[in-house]
């Protein structure tokens, strides 16, 4: 039988990339419940409240999104709005020229790499650099994050040593301390000499219109110090109602993703740099990003996007741990890219229609979610709409004649009734190689099909006496 | 705002109110206290100052009583030449001269020519063991971010017991860093690297 996609690519991961995904992400799930439990008494009840202040915020959406533009714009601060990634792209470049602009410096964002602006700003001969030292690799490697928090927990520090030097930054040896020192060295310069700082955001205040960023390497901090101009790219559901509202997602947000307290880094940024500050923005752009997200929004799916991408969904998953992120095929990997990534797909939806079916609907990615997200559920509602537009599903067995047996309670009746019948066949001797295969190894337990329904009517005669 | 930014704006808006006036029903704004995610376990101590301690020390911090001990460290490391304030000039000319050379420009043309910087902070958080500093109160991002140490000098007054009161203070600073600790990776095979881009060493001292 034909194979799903994700179900291919796991069958091909080699030994050392499926350790390194599986055991990191076990040892991150591990660090996540310890940083949870240990500060809090009910840490669930932190994840609920989360969850109900995103969920408010989507319902709320256009206020909120209102309420931000004004206070970002109070702040000094020029709002844009992007319809799609080739709107957000163009509107980036034409910022760029405005300011003559050719050396940009990035950090890490998911929103960048949807429009991917990366390959974008290179084409349109604009030297751009990832800061993120795991984003930085991925770029001089061609590659592709495969985690949206350790974008490179698929490679080791050999293949990393050899990209360093095949990009012409010398190592002494491949130890990661050497790799983090060369890094730190080749970037500085890089920094300085940027004109323009481009970032996502983590959080966006629509109280106060506070950018909030968070990194643990400090690159965020430096490519604010080093250049003149800063473009923040916000996808639209980025926005909270207030500023209190942090704090919950704060404390969340490190804990779920490295099992930190706080993440090192967390800038509030409200505006262009200070008048008496030598360093920083001058001048500085929020693009507001659409880009399917309001489609979402008008789906049954909506709640996906609560998502404050702290990737704990992904450590939990044991498909994403047998499969890796890049199994995927899409910005946004395991449970949460599995909902997300179809759900914004659109029109190409039935491309990745197969992802929502890398499952085992064990729950858990719900259970550690600290926006609370219920991504079993949406999963099978993805599922329900590959099927009601009736798009091939590789690997899905033919599931008609249940679907008959399940819904008409008679042939259920007469279908357990006459399977007794298997009690009565020679299965070891019957001439079929599959069935042989099994039945050589081990016995098949007596058919007793029907006994729980007689059960439960004699049961039931019971309890009305 | 150019015009097809414009008309998108306009287009976002209209989709996003279409379909939430299609709720059945709203999520309300939940009630919730200021303190909903306070973190008892860390705030074990008697006084703010001993909790930021213990917490900034967790953080890998580097926590000094007094401008001694913090001259005494600068030697040892031989730590010679560093930014410092200009506003703190006074204090630590004359407790780190003439061993150690201070400067009170931070040149970004030789951003490696300081082995650290001395700048005042805004605050702290003793829940976190975290150093607030905002373009106020910091005199130069680079300052306190390029050079391998870093020295954040904080009133002890200015201690905010949690994140949530530290977020309540936060006031119209276009640029509030909170540092929780020196800088750090983990992302290659997860082993943890300290001092990547900013600080490889966060110190503190209490004035």
């Amino acid at each position: 039988m034909k194979t799903q996609p994700i179900d291919q690519f796991a069958a091909h991961l080699s030994h050392e990339v499926h350790t390194s995904v599986r055991d990191s992400s076990v040892k991150r799930t591990a660090q996540r419940k310890d940083a949870l439990w240990k500060d809090f008494e009910d840490p669930n009840a932190l994840r609920r409240l989360a969850g109900q202040i995103k969920q408010h915020t989507l319902d709320h959406l256009d206020t909120y999104i209102e309420k931000a533009e004004s206070a970002l714009k109070a702040n000094g601060a020029q709002v844009h709005f992007a319809a799609d990634a080739e709107h957000a792209q163009k509107l980036i470049l034409e910022l760029l020229h405005k300011r003559n602009a050719t050396r940009v410096v990035k950090t890490k964002s998911m929103a960048t790499e949807e429009i991917h602006l990366g390959p974008f700003l290179e084409k349109n001969g604009v030297e751009s650099f990832e800061t993120d030292l795991g984003e930085f690799i991925v770029q001089i490697d061609n590659d592709h994050p495969s985690h949206i928090v350790t974008p490179i927990i698929h490679k080791n520090r050999k293949q990393i040593a050899r990209s360093f030097e095949k990009f012409g930054i010398p190592l002494p040896n491949d130890d990661p301390e050497s790799i983090t020192k060369a890094a730190r060295i080749f970037m500085r310069q890089k920094y300085l000499d940027a004109d323009v700082a481009i970032t996502g955001a983590n959080f966006l205040s629509a109280e106060s219109g506070k950018i909030v960023l968070v990194t643990n390497e400090g690159n965020a901090r430096f490519c604010l110090a080093g250049g003149s101009m800063h473009i923040a790219l916000v996808g639209i559901e980025k926005v909270v109602p207030k500023d209190r509202d942090l704090t919950v997602f704060l404390n969340l947000l490190a804990r779920s993703a490295t099992g930190q307290q706080l993440t090192v880094y967390t800038e509030f940024i409200g505006g262009p740099k200070g008048a008496t500050q030598p360093d920083g923005p001058q001048e500085m752009h929020v693009i507001f990003l659409d880009n399917g997200r309001t489609e979402v929004l008008e789906s049954d799916c909506r709640e996906i996007l609560r998502c404050i991408r702290c990737g704990a969904c992904l450590n939990v998953c044991p498909v994403y741990r047998q499969a890796s992120g890049h199994a995927y095929r899409s910005v946004y990997p395991g449970p949460l890219g599995a909902v997300l990534s179809p759900a914004l797909a659109g029109s190409h939806f039935a491309a990745l229609a197969d992802l929502p079916k890398a499952s085992s609907l064990c729950g858990a990615c719900n259970e550690v979610c600290p926006v609370d997200i219920p991504i079993p559920d949406l999963l099978l509602r993805l599922r329900n709409r590959a099927k009601e537009e009736r798009l091939p599903s590789p690997g899905t067995p033919p599931l008609g004649g249940w679907a008959l047996l399940a819904t008409r309670p008679f042939v259920w009746r007469m279908a357990m009734l006459s399977t007794q019948l298997l009690n009565l066949l020679p299965l070891h001797h019957l001439p079929l190689p599959g069935l042989k295969s099994w039945t050589d190894r081990r016995t098949l337990p007596e058919w007793r099909g029907g006994e729980f329904r007689k059960w439960m009517k004699a049961r039931k005669g019971k309890s009305n006496d | 705002m150019t015009d097809s930014s414009s008309d998108t704006r306009k287009a976002i808006l209209e989709r996003v109110r279409k379909s939430t006036s299609l709720l059945p029903e709203k999520t309300p704004y939940p009630d919730y206290p200021n303190d909903v995610a306070r973190s008892a376990p860390h705030l074990q101590e008697e006084n703010p100052l001993e909790n930021f301690r213990k917490n900034f020390e967790t953080a890998h911090g580097i926590f000094f009583d007094t401008v001694s001990k913090l001259k005494e460290y600068l030697l040892k490391e031989n730590f010679r030449v560093g930014f410092c304030d200009p506003a703190l000039l006074d204090i630590f000319h004359s407790a780190l001269a003439p061993e150690i050379e201070l400067t009170t420009t931070f040149d970004r043309s030789r951003i490696d020519v300081c082995a650290f910087g001395i700048t005042r902070a805004a605050g702290a958080i003793a829940e976190t063991g975290t150093i607030i500093l905002n373009d106020e109160t910091t005199c130069t991002r680079l300052g306190a971010l390029a050079p391998w140490v870093h020295v954040a000098i904080i009133s002890p007054k200015l201690i905010h017991e949690t994140i949530g009161d530290a977020i309540s203070a936060l006031g119209k600073d276009p640029n509030t860093i909170w540092a929780t600790g020196p800088s750090k990776t983990a992302d290659v095979e997860g082993i943890l690297i300290e001092g990547v881009h900013g600080p490889g060493v966060q110190a503190c001292l209490f004035i």
